[in-house]
């Protein structure tokens, strides 16, 4: 059987298809073509859209030129969400390539927030690294890295690196066997049938009697309605990373492999297809 | 670590054992009685039965206990018979022991008891110092007692033959009980405790059991070693008090206390004289309440006093066995049992649970917090409540009186022990008062009153303690919520429910702090437990990631693969402060910039280059090494500096890599795993060594293989030696040994048998270059050896004042370095001490009582007894120090080896068994059976007598097994076949003239041997109707150890290899030019060394190119001939799954 350290790489090379379209309102000298790429799963769309924007503006006069931003279906994209869920939870069951929408001008301040330069992401990603080992480890593994380290992790992350990332991101990864898992499990739970952004909750991965938590149990506690009850037909898809883990699946286990590069374990509650 | 036990009596005296591996308690159901107490070694449990007897369960292990009964014949010659049975009357009996002294006809010897078996009868040795005698075995002599020969002179007036007879413990796995001696012993037993088996080198060799009796006696039992399991005798032990109960550690400390609480302490307990000399008192914890039970271990000291406060003893040591002072320590407890590695367990005073004392490391001896062992009882469910009350009662009545007569002989008896019926008062009251008088009705209302007056609130103290002593509010929490559970537990369920233990006994139970247990589970989670843990079930939400990973990168990237990357790859780098051992002379350390480039090469494999930054004469210059060009990354850790050596090819052939150090061993971890990583990537090597790969070993037990190509063996342009790459594998062993279907064996210092689970990494290769299963904790355990040296003088004799030209008064072997007791530190940083400097006696030429070897200067050979011609002395002090790793290795318990091998060829199939053989570190030879490319650890050992220890062994393709003996002679088994896997005989093969051999391998047909001097010998004449061959030739000289291939390929490990800047000792080395027609080969091509001590390249059947011209290919990857999980990176590490 497979490695679960391909697990590792599954997750970090995960590629979605986009195609970029220039919003039609938006004044050209000449007739923009689409643009066609890869997007990691596990980056942030302002990381991997250097080439986007540089192809649409060469159609563009700069003064029609604001802040850039993405939007899926009429529901504008925040950039601070990892790009694999925002696919997940807004188009993973549409055909592919995933369809963006490229806007210049009309940035929606109510459901984004800006992003001037890349040290905006950065400052969110280190922030989510810190919050996340503040449930695993009550932050002393990330305090005890350097800033170099830090570093290490945003670069890796910047550009691609796997082994750079995980060379340092393994140490945010271990626990005392012991105690049979972190803390808490870092995890973000999206729902399209609430408004608030996301669950986070306190959640610990063995329980008291010493059981490992699933998926399951998880789900029970945060959102008891995304289950399938007896008899009744799938209501809902539970999605990380594109895939359907069964329910019975180790928290721990889903939480050191299939997190993003945040350390959170980010899963995404869609409603199921109906045909 | 392998499993072992833990072993309780319950107040029914039922005896039970949990495992460290398991999760219930089981009933020893073979029992003959209800037992008192129990006390356990790793190799067996004593216990005291309720008849006061002693009862032995030794614990069934693949190799015998046996016995070597031995007695001589001795004749004369006279001109009349010949030789006869007629002796001079000033001669020896005519049959005697070895020297001449003792009558011992055959008929005398009788088995010690009905536990054990003759395994066959009287025969004639016919072996004579390593050379096969005449058929009847006499040996020859001009008179009695003198030197024989084997051959008769004309001189020859004596002769005498020894006959051998084996006797076989057969009580294996039962309780037997040791007969007693009456005379010797009016009164029966009350107490029992064994230990002292780490006073010898060699552990388990012997134990040490203590007895007391009821009226307050010691004895201790003589003469209990591995092949007498039951001792020999009692001795008394003269005493200062009246003693109540006694305890005895692993190594040398013995503890007992005294009926009126004091507790008296062995004195002098060493390897010659393990009862000890005297005993010292010391005072008790409380003075006015009295030591009740105490319990030792290797450098520690528990009591509990007669309120049951647990007590630990500070500043516990071999020198000082006393201490300094007690730590009063939180929970109340009725007894205390100190196990393996100074781990406690105890029996709760209040609950009577057993609970296991966890955080106990060496740094923190008394541990965090103690934790109710919840596991189950075997049969708990079964068990109906009547038959329950039925043995209960029963069992009672037996307590219950044996409580009764100890109060008969010593009233005072009854403040220790009251507590023994206290834990269930009222049943007690139903069942006992129509049996019996009317101190036992005292003592239940006494019992009564005593629980009523200790309260359950007690417990909330103990959480308010341990929540002051541990920081962490996690931990009070927990443990909090598990006392109350276990709190309500008891008052609800009672009695019945809840398991009630009277005795505890950790001494055989080798776990750690680091070890997971699962024993805190409660009853229900058990079965949930086993359930979320069952393999199917694992495999099922497992597998259904994989299956969607790939189905998703199939979905979502398969038709898209012409799209734009969105991040484009760059060269990435990574640089650090580090230290370079400098090319120049005079070569030292000076500060480098050390730089790594990564980048991805054309053909898509990550490659790149190590930069090291100097300045020479104020100009700065650089070096650099292609990562692709790298051979091996070797940490060389010591005290002072962490660094690790870079060899290619050029630098092997010069003895001279690139020597750099990192300022933390972190730092050095951190550039070793990546590098290591980017050396593997460069060269398209992933995941596990192939089945074909070849092991080395270094002389600090770190592993390395390497991937032959096809051309490594070709004839007539092999791949140099010094081309392979070598790639390092976690853990740590001494030896290992292999075949080409995949299965690998190891030995560690320490003895222990290792088996390759199949995965890669572990140690400091962590994360992305270790494999997540297959990687277990592996330990090793050798001594470090120092020696104190002395010289004689006329006026104070020997004294540690030497001559001003004298070596160090301390120092390592050579005397050219001091090596003091505090200065001496262990080999790394990973290894910690784990024993004090002891003398060590097992010194080669033999030393006296004191450990002395005499000689009549520095340097010279020394002896281990004193002549008039010696004026310096020295003995050799060892202390023992651990490792702790990780790596792809599973211990096989329980039987320490020191030789193991394999057939080299693989078999058919997957489950075909293949012959492995190994030699016991005390010399038995052992035949694995059921090992198979599926099973690599096999099921069990067979036994293969023989009639001398052994110490090397080799089994060839064909089934050839030749094996060498301690005399440093050879043997070889006849007519070993897959339907008789044991074979039938040794026959014996002299050694090579004046040469004893340690070392053998057997290739397909080759057989090659090492002797003592380093000579390599190749075994001529060798023909499948005579497979013991007819002559031994020299081929060469300066090795330290071969390895046989199964295509008869000849690699050695080289001492002395020059270099062209540096020698070097411990070098791989490949026989070049070997063929059918040339099977000794024309001479060495010289690879990776310097530090080198094992190489097996018996998995390597890799059938060579038929044309030389070919070789120049030898870099290329192996070809698909091989099962190869060997695969090539993915260009720019896209996964394509």
């Amino acid at each position: 059987m497979a490695d679960d350290k391909d697990v590792l790489r599954d997750v970090w090379f995960g590629r979605i298809p986009t195609c970029f379209t220039l919003n039609p309102d938006e004044v050209t000298e000449r007739e923009a073509e689409p643009y066609y790429l890869l997007l990691p799963r596990v980056s942030y769309l302002p990381l991997v859209t250097d080439k986007v924007k540089k192809h649409f503006l060469k159609v563009m006069r700069t003064e029609d030129v604001e802040e850039m931003w993405f939007e899926h279906e009429g529901t504008p994209l925040k950039w601070h969400y990892p790009i694999g869920v925002l696919f997940d939870f807004h188009a993973s069951n549409t055909v592919l390539p995933w369809s963006i929408t490229v806007h210049f001008k009309n940035f929606p301040d109510v459901d984004l927030l800006h992003c001037p330069t890349n040290s905006m992401v950065e400052a969110h990603f280190m922030s989510s690294i810190k919050e996340a080992d503040a449930l695993k480890h009550k932050s002393q593994v990330v305090n005890d890295m350097q800033k170099k380290d830090h570093k290490q992790l945003w670069m890796g992350l910047q550009n691609d690196k796997f082994d750079q990332f995980w060379a340092m991101n393994r140490k945010l990864m271990e626990y005392p066997t012991e105690e049979g898992g972190f803390r808490y499990i870092p995890f973000r739970i999206y729902q399209t049938t609430n408004d608030r952004p996301f669950i986070q909750r306190l959640f610990r991965p063995v329980s008291t009697e010493g059981n490992p938590h699933t998926l399951f149990d998880l789900l029970k506690e945060m959102c008891p309605d995304a289950l399938t009850k007896d008899g009744e037909e799938k209501r809902f898809q539970v999605v990380i990373h594109g895939i359907e883990p069964l329910l019975e699946t180790p928290l721990q286990w889903l939480s050191e492999h299939l997190s993003h590069p945040d350390n959170f374990l980010h899963i995404c509650i869609i409603p199921a297809p109906t045909d | 670590m392998p499993a072992s036990l833990l072993w309780a009596v319950d107040v029914h005296g039922r005896v039970y054992s949990l495992s460290s591996a398991g999760q219930q308690w089981e009933l020893g159901r073979d029992a003959p009685m209800e037992f008192k107490r129990v006390t356990a070694a790793q190799q067996c449990c004593w216990s005291l039965g309720c008849d006061s007897s002693i009862y032995l369960n030794v614990f069934a292990s693949d190799l015998p206990v046996r016995y070597k009964e031995e007695t001589y014949e001795n004749q004369r010659w006279n001109p009349v018979d010949g030789f006869s049975e007629r002796l001079l009357p000033s001669d020896r009996w005519q049959w005697s022991d070895v020297t001449g002294l003792q009558q011992q006809p055959l008929h005398s010897f009788q088995l010690p008891s009905s536990s054990w078996e003759w395994e066959g009868d009287w025969y004639v040795d016919e072996n004579f110092e390593g050379e096969p005698t005449e058929k009847e075995g006499w040996t020859y002599s001009i008179d009695f007692p003198s030197t024989y020969t084997k051959d008769k002179k004309w001189n020859s007036c004596v002769r005498r033959r020894r006959w051998i007879r084996y006797r076989r413990y057969k009580a294996m796995d039962t309780w037997a009980k040791i007969p007693s001696q009456p005379m010797s012993l009016p009164d029966p037993f009350s107490d029992i405790s064994c230990g002292g088996w780490e006073i010898s080198e060699e552990p388990g060799d012997r134990l040490s059991l203590w007895v007391v009796s009821l009226q307050g006696k010691v004895w201790f039992r003589e003469g209990i070693c591995h092949h007498n399991p039951e001792g020999s005798s009692w001795e008394e032990v003269p005493l200062p008090g009246e003693v109540v109960q006694i305890s005895c550690g692993p190594g040398d400390l013995v503890w007992a206390v005294l009926w009126e609480g004091k507790l008296i302490v062995r004195e002098g307990i060493t390897r010659d004289c393990p009862r000890g000399l005297s005993w010292a008192v010391v005072e008790c914890p409380s003075p006015e309440v009295g030591a009740i039970h105490v319990s030792v271990g290797n450098g520690v000291v528990w009591a509990v006093t007669k309120d049951n406060k647990v007590w630990f003893r500070r500043g516990v040591n071999s020198h000082n066995p006393c201490g300094s002072g007690w730590i009063s320590m939180v929970g109340e407890m009725i007894m205390i049992s100190v196990g393996l590695h100074d781990q406690v367990w105890a029996i709760g005073c209040e609950d009577r649970a057993v609970y296991f004392r966890q955080g106990v490391t060496s740094s923190e001896l008394s541990g965090k917090t103690w934790r109710a062992i919840s596991a189950p009882r075997d049969g708990e469910r079964c068990l109906c409540c009547g038959c329950f009350k039925h043995v209960m009662t029963i069992c009672l009545c037996s307590t219950a009186l044996d409580v009764f007569s100890l109060g008969m002989c010593k009233p005072s008896l009854w403040s220790p022990l009251k507590d023994v019926p206290s834990v269930t008062p009222a049943v007690l009251e139903e069942e006992v008062i129509p049996a019996d008088g009317e101190e036992i009705q005292l003592c239940a209302e006494e019992a009564l009153l005593s629980t009523e007056s200790r309260g359950g609130p007690q417990w909330s103290n103990v959480d308010l303690e341990e929540a002051q002593t541990g920081a962490v509010l996690d931990l009070a929490e927990t443990c909090s919520l598990s006392s109350v559970t276990t709190f309500t537990l008891t008052l609800e369920d009672g009695a019945e429910e809840h398991p009630m233990w009277a005795w505890v006994s950790g001494e055989g139970c080798s776990v750690d702090s680091s070890s997971q247990l699962n024993w805190f589970t409660v009853t229900q989670s058990v079965q949930s437990m086993s359930l979320s843990i069952s393999p199917a079930q694992t495999a099922a939400w497992r597998r259904q990631i994989f299956e969607q990973l790939s189905e998703r990168s199939r979905r979502e990237m398969d038709d898209f693969k012409h799209y734009e990357q969105a991040i484009e790859q760059s060269v990435w780098v990574k640089k650090g402060a580090m230290q370079w051992w400098r090319d120049w002379k005079p070569h030292k350390w000076i500060d480098v910039q050390f730089a790594f480039e990564q980048f991805s090469g054309p053909d898509g494999n990550k490659d790149g280059i190590l930069f090291i930054y100097y300045n020479y004469n104020e100009e700065k210059k650089y070096l650099h090494a292609f990562i692709n060009e790298v051979t091996i990354l070797v940490p060389v850790l010591n005290d002072s500096k962490h660094t690790f050596a870079i060899y290619t090819d050029e630098r092997t052939k010069q003895r001279w890599p690139i020597r750099v150090a990192a300022a933390t061993e972190l730092e050095m971890y951190d550039w070793l795993a990546l590098l290591s990583v980017s050396c593997c990537e460069s060269r398209g090597i992933q995941g596990p060594p192939s089945k074909q790969a070849i092991w080395s070993i270094t002389c600090k037990g770190d592993i390395f293989v390497s991937e032959p190509s096809p051309a490594l063996e070709a004839v007539p342009y092999p791949t140099p030696c010094d081309q392979m790459f070598w790639r390092q594998v976690g853990g740590h062993l001494r030896m290992g040994e292999c075949n080409s279907a995949g299965i690998v064996w190891g030995i560690g210092y320490d003895h222990t048998a290792w088996v390759y689970t199949g995965g890669y990494g572990g140690g400091f290769f962590q994360g992305l270059a270790s494999s997540t299963d297959n990687i277990y904790t592996q330990t090793d355990v050798k001594s470090v050896y120092i020696y104190e040296n002395q010289r004689w003088n006329p006026v104070s004799g020997y004294t540690s004042r030497g001559l001003p030209t004298d070596r160090y008064m301390w120092s390592n072997a050579s005397g050219l370095r001091e090596c003091t007791k505090t200065g001496t530190r262990p080999p790394s940083p990973h290894w910690t001490w784990i024993s004090d400097w002891a003398v060590d006696y097992s010194v080669s030429g033999g030393t006296d009582r004191e450990g002395w070897q005499y000689a009549a200067d520095f340097p010279a050979s020394f002896h281990g007894y004193k002549t008039m011609k010696d004026f310096v002395r020295r003995r050799r002090w060892a202390r023992k120090c651990k490792l702790t790793t990780t790596g792809p290795w599973q211990e096989i318990p329980p039987i320490p080896l020191i030789d193991v091998t394999v057939l080299p060829c693989g078999a058919q199939s997957s489950v075909d068994t293949i012959p492995l053989w190994a030699i016991s570190s005390k010399g038995d030879v052992l035949c694995r059976l059921g090992v198979s490319a599926k099973t690599p650890a096999g099921s069990s050992w067979l036994h293969v007598g023989t009639d001398q220890p052994f110490k090397s062994i080799s089994i060839g393709a064909a089934g050839q097994v030749w094996a060498i003996a301690r005399d440093g002679s050879a043997f070889h088994r006849g007519s070993v076949s897959p339907q008789n896997p044991a074979g039938d005989c040794w026959y014996h093969i002299p050694s090579p003239a004046k040469q004893k051999l340690k070392q053998v391998s057997v290739g397909r047909t080759s057989i090659c041997t090492v002797d003592e001097n380093g000579n390599l010998w190749y075994r001529q004449g060798v023909t499948p109707s005579y497979p013991q061959g007819s002559s031994w030739d020299h081929v060469s000289n300066n090795v330290r150890k071969v390895s046989m291939g199964p295509l008869d390929q000849i690699w050695i490990i080289a001492d002395k290899v020059q270099g062209s800047q540096s020698l070097s000792c411990g070098t791989v080395c490949h026989r070049l030019g070997v063929q059918p027609v040339d099977p000794k080969g024309q001479q060495w091509d010289y690879g990776i060394g310097g530090g080198w001590d094992h190489i097996t390249v018996r998995g390597n059947a890799m059938e060579p190119p038929r044309i030389g011209l070919l070789s120049q290919k030898d870099t290329a990857p192996p070809t698909s001939s091989s099962p190869l999980p060997i695969g090539i990176a993915e260009p720019n590490g896209t996964a394509v799954c």
